[in-house]
């Protein structure tokens, strides 16, 4: 393998909160197209990891290199540049503005934000806007036709599993590199659970460029769609491998029955 | 709909969906400004009293009807017209009341408030900031034109603009430490401030003290407003005309652009940073950048405001610009529709011109203002006129 292959890289990734440490020297490599499945029991921060890479928390030691990229100091706005987009354990939309605006949000970086342009210059503001309502709309309709009908009602109308597809859409937009999926079935049924995860498999084969790391507690999602998983227990990676390996592991079936 | 009262209405049936709320919105424009004249003629308390209870019960029967529905598309659908229809609004009552200095002062306060309204509007509306420090802001930007008449030569009209400027400055410096926190922390910092300028006024003598100062009156092309048109033929305005007339313009210039601000990536971006710090920051917002362009944006507005609201007044002391003044300001955007332009019109015409004319509740106002606003936040929590789905191109429909 290359080391132009792998597109994350991440060595001794470590994160306190006061005296707990919830992610202890992680090492955890993702190559391009890859969809790694993110294990462990609740509380072994699979959340706090993201949460690290995205900036949102600072490491506490360790690094990661993103396409080449030392992104271990980076705020959240420069994580979300380099190309990693994600979405949250406990979906984060903006309920009372439309599926359109909900989804521009994502496209943050590729939007003119001057006031000249956005005050003064509306006809260039239309033509821009015509575009890129039409690119939103292609990537809706590519997730549900019928959701692609009601770009501009208020998001907090949509039942879970529009939302959790807007929400998808709205970190797809940017053509990330990267994409974290924070236990995106969350909260949804067995059938709905599965559309999900034929949208997302969809997405990949459209773009076999884009890396996925997904957390789960479902395992047959993680069976269906995964390359390979890691587990984390207590904040360290205690597996890696396929997810044949990883389901017989002695040492993950201990972390999840002493849970259990 | 087309079960509705109004389509049994012979003629109006047979008008289309658009026309019929273009009808339904100019006979609003047309009712509002006749009962507007006839409130602000009616000098009599029970008459008064009469036409406020007039005006809440045709509110609500046609609210009743689905009549204000209508309207409401009238001002999505044909929104130019509408804009044109509410300015006509203005210019009729200024026409009619164009000798009555009193009436033409206060409908001259109602556009400032909304102007100063609007700033606020782009900082706690769009972008969640409370602002508790809105007259103080109208207080920078007055003084700064009562010094600047008084002691330099420069232009009138960019005195208003360096008001505007001044007030934008201490906003600057003043949203630095509410960068570095989350939540309604704005309110504690903006009190604060409030506090501070108050005593400030009180004891600096170069700004007069307590008793404050005279300011210079508004000039353009070497024109002073502080005398009333006279022509020829018998047509006479008082003074405050010219001022009515100037805060008009402003004001409508200020709509046109707080509606584009909101109807762009800006105003989306500031959504996006009021609803979800965390979210909007991991796409790439920068959550201070925004705060900072909102609050110093929005006080540039209630500073130009504060400006010509004190040449218009001529006079201008430190009680002028007091804490309760910055609450009726809030009320007001609370009242008419958080984020809603519009809804400003409402409630500063209803907060402004209602303890005037209703002498008796003048010592209870903040009372009386106090229960509305919590009444209305009760029944109505988005305010009178709610702020609606953006629409990036008026009437555009489609691409809303
Ligand atoms: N901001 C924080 N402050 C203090 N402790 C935290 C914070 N965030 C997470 N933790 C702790 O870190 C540990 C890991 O939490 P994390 O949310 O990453 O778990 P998780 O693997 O995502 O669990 P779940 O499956 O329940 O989502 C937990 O013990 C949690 O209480
Ligand atoms: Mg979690």
């Amino acid at each position: 393998m290359s080391a132009s292959d792998v597109l994350l890289s991440c060595e001794g990734v470590t994160r306190r909160f006061g005296g707990l440490v919830a992610l202890d020297h992680l090492d955890l490599e993702v190559k391009r197209g890859d969809i790694l499945g993110f294990l462990g029991p609740n509380g072994s921060g699979k959340t706090t990891f993201f949460n690290v890479l995205t900036g949102i928390y600072d490491f506490s030691d360790g690094q990661a290199h993103f396409a080449g990229e030392n992104i271990s100091k980076h705020s959240a706005q420069a994580v979300y540049r380099a190309g990693i987009a994600r979405t949250f354990q406990r979906s984060r939309m903006c309920l009372s503005l439309s599926l359109f605006d909900n989804i521009m949000v994502g496209n943050h970086k590729h939007l003119n934000l001057g006031l000249g342009f956005n005050l003064f210059r509306r006809g260039a503001f239309a033509r821009d806007l015509e575009q890129r309502y039409e690119q939103a709309r292609d990537l809706v309709r590519a997730f549900s036709p019928n959701l692609a009908d009601r770009m501009s009602e208020a998001v907090g109308g949509f039942p879970m599993l529009d939302r959790r597809r807007i929400e998808i859409c709205r970190a797809l937009i940017s053509q990330p590199k990267l994409l974290l999926l924070d236990e995106p079935s969350a909260g949804m049924t067995h059938e709905e659970t599965h559309q999900l995860m034929g949208d997302i498999l969809s997405v990949r084969e459209h773009t076999p460029e884009l890396s996925i790391i997904i957390i789960e507690h479902e395992m047959s999602v993680m069976e269906r769609i995964t390359d390979h998983c890691a587990v984390l227990n207590f904040g360290k990676k205690i597996c890696e491998g396929t997810y044949q390996d990883v389901v017989n592991n002695p040492q993950v079936r201990e972390a999840y029955l002493g849970i259990e | 709909m087309q079960n509705n009262l109004i389509y049994r209405i012979p003629v109006l049936g047979r008008l289309s969906e658009s026309n019929l709320s273009l009808f339904a919105g100019l006979l609003a424009a047309l009712l509002t400004t006749g009962f507007a004249i006839w409130f602000l003629k009616a000098e009599n308390e029970y008459v008064i009293g009469f036409l406020l209870a007039l005006a809440v019960a045709v509110t609500l029967g046609v609210s009743r009807l689905g009549g204000l529905g209508y309207v409401g598309r009238a001002f999505s659908d044909h929104e130019k017209l509408m804009n044109g229809a509410a300015v006509c609004g203005v210019l009729a009552l200024a026409a009619v009341f164009r000798e009555d200095h009193f009436t033409l002062l206060m409908i001259a306060i109602v556009l400032l408030y909304m102007l100063a309204g609007l700033g606020l509007t782009i900082q706690f509306g769009y972008l969640g900031l409370v602002n508790l420090s809105g007259a103080s802001f109208l207080g920078v930007g007055a003084y700064t034109s009562a010094v600047l008449l008084a002691h330099t030569a420069v232009p009138p009209l960019l005195v208003l603009v360096i008001g505007g400027v001044m007030s934008a400055l201490v906003g600057c410096l003043l949203v630095l430490p509410v960068l570095r926190t989350k939540g309604h922390y704005s309110a504690v910092v903006t009190i604060a401030f409030a506090i501070l300028f108050m005593s400030f006024l009180q004891v600096n003598d170069t700004l007069g003290g307590p008793q404050g100062l005279a300011t210079g009156e508004m000039a353009l092309f070497g024109w002073g407003f502080n005398t009333g048109i006279e022509l020829e033929n018998g047509f006479y305005g008082s003074f405050y005309l010219n001022y009515l007339l100037l805060a008009l313009a402003l004001l409508v210039i200020a709509f046109a652009l707080v509606k584009r601000l909101e109807r762009s990536w800006i105003g989306l971006s500031m959504d996006a940073v009021r609803l979800d710090e965390t979210a909007a920051a991991c796409y790439g917002l920068s959550i201070a950048r925004w705060k900072v362009v909102g609050f110093t944006l929005g006080n540039f507005l209630i500073g130009m405001a504060g400006a010509l609201y004190a040449m218009m007044l001529g006079f201008i002391a430190p009680a002028n610009f007091s804490f309760g003044d910055s609450l009726i300001l809030v009320s007001i955007v609370l009242l008419g529709g958080i984020g809603n332009p519009w809804g400003l019109a409402v409630a500063a015409a209803i907060v402004v011109i209602l303890p005037e004319k209703l002498q008796m509740i003048q010592e209870y106002r903040f009372l009386l203002f106090a229960g509305l606003v919590v009444l209305v936040l009760l029944f109505r929590p988005d305010g009178l006129l709610p702020r609606g789905m953006r629409n990036y191109i008026p009437g555009g429909g489609a691409r809303s």
